[in-house]
């Protein structure tokens, strides 16, 4: 062998170019702060969503009234223990609930298909959720409340079915690739809107129309405390599951041959990706609807300000997507004195604008 | 450590791209897998870094099967640059060079010191101290495959696995990530596309052609313009290098070797 330039020439030799426009890391706050910040803004957001109204109620009071019954009070005589503690708390709470597993779906699947355009809706499990619950909202009268499980339970069902098809399709040849699961789920969420909209078309009173559309649009009418503890349960779990595979969603962002490299069981990862985000999202969707654009946007901007670095994105999008879903649903509320808006229409007019102004960044950059 | 590859077959979809290939990566030297496109080379080295499981054979570090190994226990050992592009994730190029402590820490676990110095030492090691906080996917393709290099430094490997690492670089940024190469005195296994870059910076040669091992051995053993032709196709003279003394192959980029009687 015979000597080249000697590598620390060559090392030295190349030094820095001159910082254009972009090129700057986005992590510029520390993340616990970042943390702190949100956690703060979710409890005044929560405050606010439960004070505001079509009969407001002070922030102390509100406070008071949710201690007195958190403490094991017994509710007080009067309208406020029911508008506050049966009512708003719960639907705050579903909101928050919500929009932290979206947080968290939209950032893993972004991560498990390598593209950020992707959202917890692509790989078709919302579609199969759907379908369940307009097939409840529309045969239930006839056949039992669709085997008494319910809208929600029909919609979880459906999405187990969902998940089910998609999981069939793209396991195969040793597989679960981006593009498997794109495609598998891109073609059966597509099918089963067939029959959902074929379903939409035999409906026959104008209040039943109502549900599918506000089903179909997503709510978070429907809270009750009771139904609080799945979806609660399914995004602890999900964060956990989420949080502990976090470097390797890191090590799928360069690709499935360097994750291979670093130690990865990619085909297994992606698999257990898979279920969580399938489970989590049949979850949500069952208890709220499809809810657009935040899981596609969340994420998004969480990486602008923290990175994207999952073991941060992660616990920033989850609280993230809680304060945006509160702060959306007081909107909801209360935009209109006449009728309530649909969340998803509310979300889609947030969103858009953003999603294109991200569109126009990525452009800039080129 | 030494790599040695064993009989190793390699099928996609029941199609064999690699069939029954011998090589051995010794410790410390630069071993060079040429050959044309569609030859094995890339096939050979998904194996060793465990991207493709063999249809048949082994892969051995110091004698033991890699398959046999946890994938994070034998990551800590062979580090991989693949040739491929990932998405744009708004990365920093220290947390992609961070992503090489991977196979050394457990769910939930952060960085300790240690970890920070090793990133630190990698970056510096390819010269991109200062560039520690840009966006990964700002870089110019030649920084960029420096910050890769890095990281497969932090995964502080007893062997690298390259495929193509010069790929898509203009010459000087070739040269720069050559030498670093070889700076690093590790076993490293890599392939490359420009036989002249082969000659000069591999201690050892393995030729592929058609998924076979055809010629093993030091440059000026291998590079001969009877296995240009025959495995190549094209005309070539080897010569000394004028100022390195390697062989340095002088092509006639006028004909093909089926188009030149012999």
């Amino acid at each position: 062998m015979s000597a080249a330039s000697s590598p620390t020439r060559t090392a030295r030799a190349a030094g820095p170019s001159p910082t254009k426009a972009g090129e700057r890391g986005p992590r510029t706050v520390p993340v616990v702060w970042l943390l702190a910040s949100l956690a703060v803004a979710l409890l005044l957001s929560l405050t606010a969503a439960v004070s505001w109204g079509s009969s407001g109620v002070p922030f102390g009071e509100v406070w008071s009234t949710v201690l007195h019954r958190v403490t094991g009070g017994q509710p007080r005589p009067g309208t406020q223990d029911l508008i506050v503690w049966q009512l708003r708390v719960p639907r705050a709470l579903l909101a928050a609930l919500v929009g932290a597993g979206l947080g968290i779906v939209g950032t893993a699947v972004q991560a498990l298909v390598r593209n950020p355009l992707a959202d917890p809706y692509l790989l078709g499990i919302s579609n199969g959720a759907s379908l369940g619950a307009v097939a409840a909202i529309v045969l239930g009268t006839t056949t039992g409340g669709l085997f008494g499980v319910g809208v929600s339970g029909a919609a979880f069902l459906g999405a187990l079915l969902s998940f089910g098809l998609v999981w069939a399709v793209a396991r195969r040849g040793g597989g679960f690739s981006p593009l498997k699961l794109v495609l598998a789920g891109v073609a059966i969420g597509q099918f089963l809107s067939g029959f959902t909209s074929y379903l939409v078309l035999r409906v026959g009173d104008e209040q039943q129309t109502q549900g599918v559309l506000f089903w179909l649009m997503g709510s978070l009418g429907g809270a009750q405390w009771s139904t609080l503890v799945l979806p609660a349960g399914a995004v602890l779990l999900g964060l956990v599951a989420l949080q502990a595979r976090a470097r390797g969603l890191n090590a799928l962002l360069l690709g499935d041959e360097t994750a291979a490299g670093l130690g990865v069981d990619v085909v297994a990862l992606r698999r257990e990706l898979f279920v969580v985000t399938s489970v989590l999202t049949g979850v949500l969707v069952s208890v709220s609807g499809a809810i657009g654009f935040v899981g596609l946007m969340v994420p998004h901007l969480c990486r602008l300000v923290i990175g994207g670095d999952h073991r941060r994105l992660l616990p920033v999008s989850a609280l993230t997507g809680a304060v945006l879903l509160v702060v959306v649903d007081i909107v909801c509320r209360t935009a209109l004195p006449s009728m309530e808006l649909p969340v998803g229409v509310v979300t889609a007019f947030v969103g858009a604008p953003v999603l294109l102004f991200l569109l126009d960044r990525r452009l800039e950059r080129g | 450590m030494r790599i040695e590859v064993d009989g190793l077959r390699v099928a996609y979809d029941g199609r064999t791209v690699v069939a029954g290939v011998n090589l051995l990566a010794a410790p410390g030297e630069i071993t060079g897998l040429i050959g044309p496109n569609g030859s094995g080379k890339s096939s050979v080295l998904r194996t060793v870094y465990r991207h493709l499981r063999p249809a048949a054979g082994r892969v051995l570090l110091d004698g033991t099967d890699l398959a046999a190994l946890a994938p994070a226990r034998a990551a800590r050992h062979v580090a991989a640059l693949p040739q491929e592009r990932g998405g744009d994730f708004e990365l920093t190029v220290r947390e992609v060079v961070a992503m090489g402590r991977t196979p050394y820490k457990r769910a939930f676990a952060g960085e300790d010191e240690k970890d920070r110095r090793i990133v630190a030492d990698a970056l510096e090691r390819v010269g991109m101290t200062r560039y520690g906080g840009r966006r990964f996917s700002a870089l110019s393709g030649g920084e960029r495959q420096r910050v890769l290099l890095a990281r497969t430094l932090a995964q502080d490997p007893d062997v690298l696995v390259l495929d193509e690492p010069t790929n898509h670089l203009d010459v000087r940024h070739q040269v720069e990530l050559l030498a670093l190469l070889r700076a690093q005195h590790r076993t490293t296994l890599v392939s490359l596309h420009d036989l002249n870059a082969a000659a000069s910076v591999c201690d050892r040669l393995h030729v592929l052609h058609a998924g076979e091992v055809v010629a093993s051995g030091t440059p000026l053993e291998v590079l001969t313009p009877h296995l240009l032709a025959e495995v190549f196709g094209v005309r070539a003279a080897v010569i000394e290098h004028p100022l390195t003394g390697d062989p340095l192959i002088a092509f006639d980029h006028t004909a093909t070797a089926a188009e030149t009687p012999s």
